[in-house]
C-alpha cells in the first residue's frame, strides 16, 4: 500500500455539496424535455459548447449540446466503447473523443441516454475548435437539418473593429436563420431580458468558482466541472440563476462554517484543459490523498470569461466580441495573463496540465505555457497525458507516477 | 543506523543498504511477475549477503513502478526523486539526471541543494527505453553486453526511422535482408533511443554535469550516441540501475535521523 493512501482516511471525507441533487433535477428534467419537443411542438438545435445559445433561448428552441453530453457518456465510462464504434464506422482515431463518442451514440443509441433527442437544426461556432464544423456538417447530412456556422476569427492581440463587424453581422443572419427554421420573428424585447440572464447566471458563476480563492477551498475543480453543466447548456434562463444564487449561498456558508472540501488543504493546484471525465473520482481522490485541492481551472472559468462587457451596448452586440474571446480562440499570451491572474487570485502552489489527446486547439502550446509559467512565475507545473472521453488513453501507473513525483516536489 | 531501499522496475529488482552513511551492499534480480515477492525475496538475499538482520534495518523505502505493492515498506516515494538523490549521493556536482529503463526513461532537473525542480518521462511509448534495446537484441541474434562495443565499430550508422519499437523491429529485419552490418544498424539504434532521450532532455533545458543511471547506463553505445546529441560528457552511474534502490535507502536515512 502507497504512503498516501494509508494517509486517506475515507471516514473523514468531506461533507457533500447539498445543492447538487437540484442540480440532478434540474438536468434530469432538461434532458426530458429535450427528448419530449416533438409532443410539445418545440424545437430543438444542437449546439456546440462555446456557440451563442442566448437567441436560441429567446426562441424558444431547446438547446442540445452534444459536448456536455460527450461529457456524460465520459462521466459513464462508455467513451471507450463508443469511440470504437466510430472508428468501425471509419473514423480515425485521431479525431476528437467527443465527436467519435457522439457521432456513434446518433447512429446506434447506445449510450446513458440512449441517443440525444434528434435536432431540427444545427448551430456550429468554431470558436473552440475547427473539429465542429466538420463533425456538424457531418450532422446535417445524416439528419438532413439546416446547419448555421458562425465563424469567429481567432485573437492575436486585440479583438479589433472589423473582427466585431464580421461576426456582428453573422449573428444578424442567425437570427435570420432561426426566424427561417422557427417560422416567426425574434422578439427583442425577449432577447434583452435572454441577455440579462445570461449576464447575471454568469456573474453568479465567476462568483462560485470565487469561493475557491478562500482557504480551505470550500469546493475543488471537481465539483466545478460538476456544476458546470448548467451555465453551458442553460446560460440565459431564470433556473440557472436561481440555481447559482442556491449554489453560492451553500458554498459562502461552507465558508463560514470553514467547511473544506479537501480536509487539511495543504496544497492549491490550477487544473488545465477539460476533465479526464471517467477518472474525476480517482483523480480527485489521488490528490486529496496528498493534501491537494484543486481550487481553480482554466475550463469551467472559460464560461465565467463570457460576461460581455455591455459598453450601453444591445446584448448581441456585446455577444459578438464575448464569444469571440474565448479562452481557446486567443493567443499564448493572452492566455498566459489569464492563467497568472489565476494562479494570483486563487494562490496557488502548482499546475497540472491535461494534454488531452483530443482537444487539439487546449492542448497545443501547453509546453510553452508551462515553460512560460515556471520561468517568469516560479510555479511548478506537471503535464500528464490523458483524453476527456477515451478511457484507452489513459495509463493509470504512468500518471500515479507522474503526479506522486509532482508532489514529492512540491513538498520537499 | 541502517536503512534499506528497494526498486521494483518492470525488468529488475534492486535492493540497497546504507549502513551509518555508507553503501553497504547492493542485489539484482529480475522482477518476474511477482512484484510483492520479488521484493521480499532481493532484500532477503541481501541482508543474507551482508549478514545483517532485517530487525537491525530501521527504515525502509520502496520506489519503481511496484513501489506500491512492496507492503513492509515504511514509506514509497516516486523512482524520480530516488534518482536524483542517488546520483547526488554518487557524485554531489551532478545537476542533471538520465535515468533510462526497462520501459520508461526520465529526465530530471535538480537544484544546487539536490532537490528536484523538473522531471519529464516518456509516456504511452517503450521507444527510447531498455525494452526497445531489448528487442532489438532479439532480432539481430545479439546479446545485450556486446551492443556498446559492436556499436563502436560502425562506419555509417542505419537510419532507424521509425519511433514504434514493433515497426522499427521490422526496420531491423528489413536491414538485415539488405545484408546491413550489425554494427552499423546497433548504431543506429542507440541513435534512435538518443534522439528520444534528448528530446525530452532538451525540453527540460540541460544544465550542468549529466549522470546516466538505469540499465541502459551500462550500454556505452547509448551513452555515446546521447552525449553526441546533448553536446554534453555524461558521468555514468557506476551503479547503473542500482542508483534508484540506493537514493531510497539514502532517502530512508534522512527521514530516520530527522524523525
Amino acid at each position: 500500500m502507497s504512503d498516501n493512501e494509508k494517509k486517506h482516511d475515507p471516514d473523514t471525507k468531506q461533507q457533500k455539496i447539498k445543492a447538487v441533487s437540484r442540480m440532478k433535477e434540474i438536468m434530469t428534467n432538461y434532458y426530458i424535455e429535450a427528448k419530449s419537443a416533438r409532443e410539445q411542438g418545440r424545437k430543438v438545435a444542437w449546439i456546440t459548447s462555446g456557440g451563442p445559445v442566448e437567441p436560441l433561448i429567446a426562441m424558444d428552441v431547446i438547446p442540445v449540446y452534444p459536448e456536455n453530453h460527450g461529457a456524460m457518456i465520459g462521466a459513464s465510462k462508455m467513451g471507450g466503447q463508443l469511440c470504437e464504434k466510430a472508428e468501425e464506422m471509419g473514423y480515425s482515431r485521431d479525431l476528437c473523443s467527443y465527436a467519435r463518442a457522439d457521432i456513434a451514440d446518433a447512429v446506434y443509441k447506445q449510450g446513458p441516454i440512449g441517443g440525444l433527442p434528434e435536432p431540427d437544426m444545427l448551430v456550429c461556432c468554431n470558436n473552440i475548435c475547427g473539429t465542429v464544423l466538420k463533425w456538424y456538417e457531418t450532422a446535417a447530412r445524416y439528419f438532413d437539418v439546416p446547419l448555421f456556422i458562425l465563424d469567429t476569427p481567432f485573437v492575436h492581440r486585440e479583438f479589433s473593429q472589423e473582427a466585431q463587424n464580421y461576426v456582428l453581422s453573422q449573428i444578424h443572419e442567425y437570427v435570420g436563420f432561426l426566424e427561417d427554421c422557427c417560422g416567426r420573428k425574434m422578439d427583442y424585447v425577449r432577447m434583452e431580458e435572454v441577455g440579462r440572464f445570461s449576464v447575471e447566471g454568469t456573474r453568479l458563476w465567476q462568483e462560485v468558482l470565487d469561493t475557491c480563492a478562500h482557504k480551505p477551498a470550500p469546493m475543488t475543480a471537481f465539483d466545478a466541472f460538476f456544476h458546470l453543466a448548467l451555465i453551458v447548456t442553460l446560460r440565459g434562463t431564470q433556473e440557472t440563476v436561481d440555481y447559482y444564487k442556491q449554489l453560492l449561498d451553500e458554498l459562502k456558508e461552507r465558508i463560514r462554517r470553514k467547511i473544506a472540501m479537501v480536509p487539511n488543504e495543504k496544497y492549491r493546484l490550477l487544473w488545465d484543459n477539460l476533465p479526464v471525465w471517467y477518472r474525476t473520482r480517482w483523480l480527485s481522490d489521488k490528490f486529496a490523498s496528498h493534501g491537494a485541492a484543486l481550487v481553480a481551472d482554466t475550463y469551467t472559468s472559460a464560461w465565467s470569461g463570457m460576461v460581455p462587457d455591455m459598453q450601453g451596448r444591445s446584448f448581441l452586440e456585446a455577444m459578438a466580441e464575448t464569444y469571440t474571446k474565448v479562452y481557446i480562440n486567443i493567443s499564448i499570451d493572452m492566455m498566459f495573463d489569464i492563467v497568472a491572474g489565476m494562479i494570483k487570485k486563487y494562490d496557488v502552489d502548482g499546475v497540472v496540465m491535461h494534454s488531452n489527446r483530443s482537444c487539439k486547439p487546449y492542448s497545443l502550446g501547453q509546453y510553452d505555457l508551462r515553460r512560460m509559467i515556471m520561468d517568469r512565475l516560479g510555479v511548478p507545473t506537471l503535464i500528464i497525458e490523458a483524453d476527456m472521453v477515451d478511457e484507452r488513453s489513459f495509463s493509470e501507473s504512468q500518471i500515479n507516477t507522474r503526479i506522486d513525483a509532482f508532489m514529492e516536489t512540491l513538498k520537499a | 543506523m541502517i536503512t534499506a531501499g528497494i526498486d521494483i522496475g518492470s525488468i529488475t529488482a534492486k535492493a540497497a543498504l546504507i549502513k551509518d552513511g555508507e553503501l553497504a551492499g547492493t542485489r539484482l534480480d529480475f522482477t518476474g511477475y511477482n512484484a510483492p515477492k520479488a521484493g521480499r525475496r532481493v532484500l532477503d538475499d541481501l541482508l543474507e549477503k551482508t549478514g545483517i538482520k532485517k530487525q537491525e534495518v530501521d527504515f525502509i523505502i520502496s520506489t519503481g513502478y511496484g513501489r506500491n505493492s512492496v507492503d513492509f515498506a515504511d514509506k514509497s516515494i516516486t523512482e524520480i526523486t530516488c534518482h536524483g538523490a542517488g546520483a547526488r549521493f554518487i557524485d554531489p556536482g551532478v545537476c542533471f539526471v538520465i535515468d533510462v529503463g526497462g520501459q520508461d526513461s526520465k529526465v530530471i532537473k535538480l537544484s544546487r541543494d539536490g532537490k528536484v525542480v523538473d522531471f519529464a518521462m516518456n509516456d504511452k511509448c517503450a521507444a527510447g527505453t531498455g525494452r526497445f534495446l531489448e528487442v532489438m537484441a532479439r532480432a539481430l541474434e545479439s546479446d545485450l553486453d556486446e551492443f556498446g562495443e559492436l556499436s563502436a565499430r560502425a562506419d555509417v550508422p542505419a537510419a532507424i526511422s521509425s519511433i514504434c519499437t514493433v515497426f522499427a523491429e521490422s526496420e531491423v529485419i528489413s536491414l538485415i535482408s539488405k545484408g546491413e552490418s550489425r554494427e552499423n544498424m546497433i548504431a543506429g539504434i542507440h541513435e534512435s533511443v538518443a534522439s528520444r532521450i534528448s528530446a525530452m532532455a532538451k525540453r527540460l533545458g540541460v544544465t550542468g554535469p549529466v549522470m546516466m543511471t538505469g540499465g541502459v547506463a551500462k550500454n556505452s553505445g547509448a551513452v555515446r550516441a546521447l552525449e553526441n546529441k546533448l553536446g554534453v560528457s555524461i558521468r555514468v552511474s557506476p551503479h547503473a540501475q542500482l542508483t534508484g534502490a540506493m537514493g531510497a535507502a539514502l532517502l530512508a536515512a534522512r527521514m530516520e535521523q530527522s524523525a
